[in-house]
C-alpha cells in the first residue's frame, strides 16, 4: 500500500497573547501578569494514512483534531516534527469561508471553485451538478447575502463536495441543512469514498462516523490516545464524554491552557 | 480509479506558494481581482464610473485651489495636466500601499481555512489597484491633447519606466506591509498617514526646482534619491513637457536615476518577497 498522509511526530504550541496594544502590555507588565499562555495543541503526533483510507477523528473540544486537521491542509505549520501529503487536498472545513455575501450564487461556484483548486474547464463542466445538489436554481443569480443561511451553507457544502482532491479532509460540515439534505451530503461522501479517495473525517456524530470510517483515531490532549478500530474509539469518545459531564478531568484533558510554562 | 496514473509525490502541504505559484494559477486571480471590483461596486448605479469621479474630482479641487487660488498656474505653463501627470502616479502607489497592506488581514477567513499562496491576495490588491488607475491616465491623455501634446515614443517608454517603478517598488513594499500587517493592526493606520507625506515627498503639486532653490545641498540630494521623484518627472517629461513652450529643467541624470529607481524598485520586491514566504508559514495562527 502507499501512504498518503504521512504525520511525524508533529508539535505545536499556542501562545495566547492577553495583551497586544501598548497600554494593556505596560499595565500587564507593571502588575507582573502573564503576557501570553502557552498550551500545546498538538504534541508529538504520529500518524499515517494509507491511499484510500477513511479515518475518523475523534476527541473531545480541544483535543487538538481540528488542529491536526489544519496541519494536514497546510494552513498551519508544525512548530516541530514533518506533514506530507500526496496530491491535492481540499477540505470541507468552514466551507461558508469562500463565500462572499455580495457576489451572486453563479459567481460564487467559479470564485469557490477557483478557490478550492479546480480550474475554469472543471468548473464548467461540474456547474449543473453542482446547482442541482445544492437545490438553489431559483436564487442561482441572486447576491448570496440575501440567502437563507441553509441555502448558503448548501451551496458551499455542494462547491465542496464536488472537488476532486485526493485527499479529503472533513470537519464537522456534516452537521449541515435539513435531515434529506444531511443524508445527501452522507451518500455524496460514501460515492467519494467509494471512488477511492483518502478521507479524514472530524464529527461529534460517532454513530455516522463508525459507519463511514474503519479506522478510528482518537485524541486526548494533543495526543493519539487510540489509533485502531472505529467501534473501540467510538467507546473511548464516549467515555471521555461521560467522564467530563460528570465534572473530572478526563484522562489528559488539554486544549485548555494549560497555564504558562518555560 | 486514481491507481492508473502515477502517483504525486508526498509534499508537504504547503509546498505550494510563492509569487510563481500565483501566476500559475491565473484563473483564481481573475476571479479574485473581479471579485473585488465587483463587490465595491455592487448595488451603486455609477458602478466603475465611480473610479473616474474620483480622480477627475480631486483634479478639480487641486486645479482650482492650487492652480488658481494659490497662483501656482501662473508659474507653471498647463498647470492642471503637470499637476495630474504626477497625481495619478502617486495616487496609485498610495492606493497599492493602501489596499495592499489590509489584503491578508481582509481575508482573514480565507487564509484560516484554506491554503492558497497566500501572495495571491496582495498581487490580487495590486492588480485592482491598476484597473482603477487607468481611469486616471485616460483623463490625463484627454486632458494633455488640448494643452497641446503629441505622444514622442522616446517620452513614453521614460512613462513605461516610470509605471513599472511605481508597481515593483509598491508590490514590494505591499507585501511586507501586509504581512507586517498580521503581526500588528498598526500598520494600516501608519500606512494612511504616511500617503499625504507621500504626496508631497514628490514634485507633484509643485515643480523641483522649488526644492532645488530653497532646499540645502544635502536635502536635495536626499529628495532626488527618491524612486517616486523620478517615477514622477518621467510621467511629467511623456504627458506634460512636449506641450508646453517655456523650459523646464527636470532633475539632472534622468536616464541614470531610472535605471537606480528600477534596480531599488526590483530589489524590495525581492526582499519583500522573501520575507512574505517567511512570514506566512505564520499567517494562520495569527489571524
Amino acid at each position: 500500500m502507499t501512504e498518503a498522509i504521512i504525520v511525524d511526530s508533529v508539535t505545536k504550541e499556542f501562545r495566547l497573547r492577553h495583551a497586544r496594544s501598548l497600554k494593556d502590555l505596560a499595565v500587564r507588565t507593571l502588575r507582573r501578569q502573564s503576557l501570553a499562555e502557552r498550551f500545546n495543541a498538538l504534541d508529538n503526533v504520529s500518524l499515517t494514512v494509507q491511499q484510500g483510507e477513511a479515518i475518523a477523528l475523534m476527541g473531545l473540544n480541544g483535543s487538538g483534531k481540528s488542529t491536526l486537521l489544519k496541519m494536514i491542509s497546510g494552513v498551519m505549520r508544525p512548530d516541530s516534527g514533518s506533514v506530507r501529503v500526496r496530491g491535492r487536498i481540499a477540505g470541507l472545513i468552514d466551507v461558508g469561508a469562500g463565500l462572499h455575501p455580495e457576489l451572486t450564487g453563479r459567481e460564487n461556484i467559479f470564485l469557490n471553485g477557483a478557490i478550492l483548486g479546480m480550474g475554469e474547464a472543471e468548473i464548467r463542466r461540474k456547474f449543473d451538478a453542482i446547482v442541482d445538489f445544492s437545490g438553489v436554481e431559483r436564487f442561482l443569480d441572486g447576491q448570496v447575502k440575501f440567502y437563507s443561511s441553509g441555502m448558503f451553507m448548501r451551496l458551499a457544502f455542494s462547491i465542496a463536495a464536488h472537488t476532486e482532491p485526493d485527499v479529503f479532509l472533513i470537519d464537522e460540515v456534516l452537521a449541515v441543512g435539513d435531515p434529506p439534505f444531511r443524508r445527501k451530503c452522507q451518500d455524496r461522501i460514501r460515492e467519494l469514498r467509494r471512488e477511492g479517495r483518502t478521507m479524514v473525517i472530524v464529527a461529534h456524530d460517532i454513530k455516522m462516523l463508525t459507519e463511514l470510517c474503519d479506522r478510528g483515531v482518537m485524541m486526548r490532549g494533543g495526543q493519539v490516545a487510540f489509533d485502531g478500530d472505529v467501534k473501540v474509539a467510538g467507546d473511548m469518545w464516549r467515555e471521555d464524554r461521560r467522564a467530563r459531564r460528570r465534572g473530572e478531568p478526563a484522562a489528559g484533558r488539554a486544549g485548555e491552557p494549560v497555564g504558562p510554562r518555560g | 480509479m486514481t491507481q492508473a496514473a502515477p502517483l504525486p509525490p508526498l509534499l508537504e502541504p504547503d509546498a505550494s506558494g510563492g509569487l510563481r505559484e500565483v501566476f500559475r494559477r491565473r484563473y483564481l486571480l481573475r476571479l479574485l481581482v473581479r471579485r473585488e471590483l465587483r463587490a465595491r461596486y455592487k448595488s451603486s448605479m455609477l458602478g466603475l464610473g465611480w473610479s473616474y469621479v474620483r480622480p477627475a474630482v480631486y483634479f478639480c479641487v487641486y486645479f482650482f485651489i492650487v492652480g488658481y487660488v494659490l497662483g501656482a498656474g501662473r508659474k507653471l505653463e498647463d498647470f492642471a495636466v503637470y499637476l495630474f501627470s504626477g497625481m495619478v502616479l502617486v495616487n496609485l502607489f498610495n492606493e497599492i500601499l493602501h489596499s495592499a497592506t489590509r489584503s491578508v488581514t481582509g481575508h482573514a477567513a480565507l487564509v484560516r481555512k484554506i491554503f492558497l499562496p497566500r501572495e495571491m491576495f496582495p498581487v490580487a490588491s495590486v492588480l485592482v489597484s491598476l484597473v482603477h488607475f487607468v481611469p486616471g491616465l485616460v483623463i490625463l491623455m484627454v486632458a494633455a491633447v488640448p494643452a497641446g501634446w503629441r505622444p514622442d515614443p522616446a517620452a513614453l517608454a521614460g512613462a513605461v519606466a516610470g509605471f513599472a517603478i511605481v508597481v515593483l517598488l509598491g508590490l514590494g513594499a505591499g507585501l511586507l506591509l501586509a504581512a507586517g500587517n498580521v503581526f500588528l493592526r498598526d500598520l494600516e493606520q501608519a500606512v494612511d498617514v504616511t500617503s499625504a507625506v507621500i504626496m508631497w515627498s514628490a514634485p507633484v503639486i509643485y515643480p523641483w526646482t522649488f526644492m532645488r532653490d530653497g532646499a540645502p545641498g544635502w536635502v536635495l540630494d536626499l529628495y532626488l534619491i527618491n524612486p517616486l521623484v523620478t517615477a514622477v518627472s518621467l510621467f511629467q517629461r511623456a504627458f506634460w513637457q512636449p506641450g508646453v513652450e517655456d523650459a523646464y529643467t527636470f532633475p539632472p541624470d534622468l536616464a541614470l536615476r531610472t535605471v537606480g529607481s528600477l534596480a531599488f524598485a526590483v530589489m524590495v520586491l525581492a526582499i519583500g518577497q522573501q520575507v512574505f514566504a517567511a512570514a506566512q508559514r505564520r499567517f494562520g495562527q495569527e489571524l
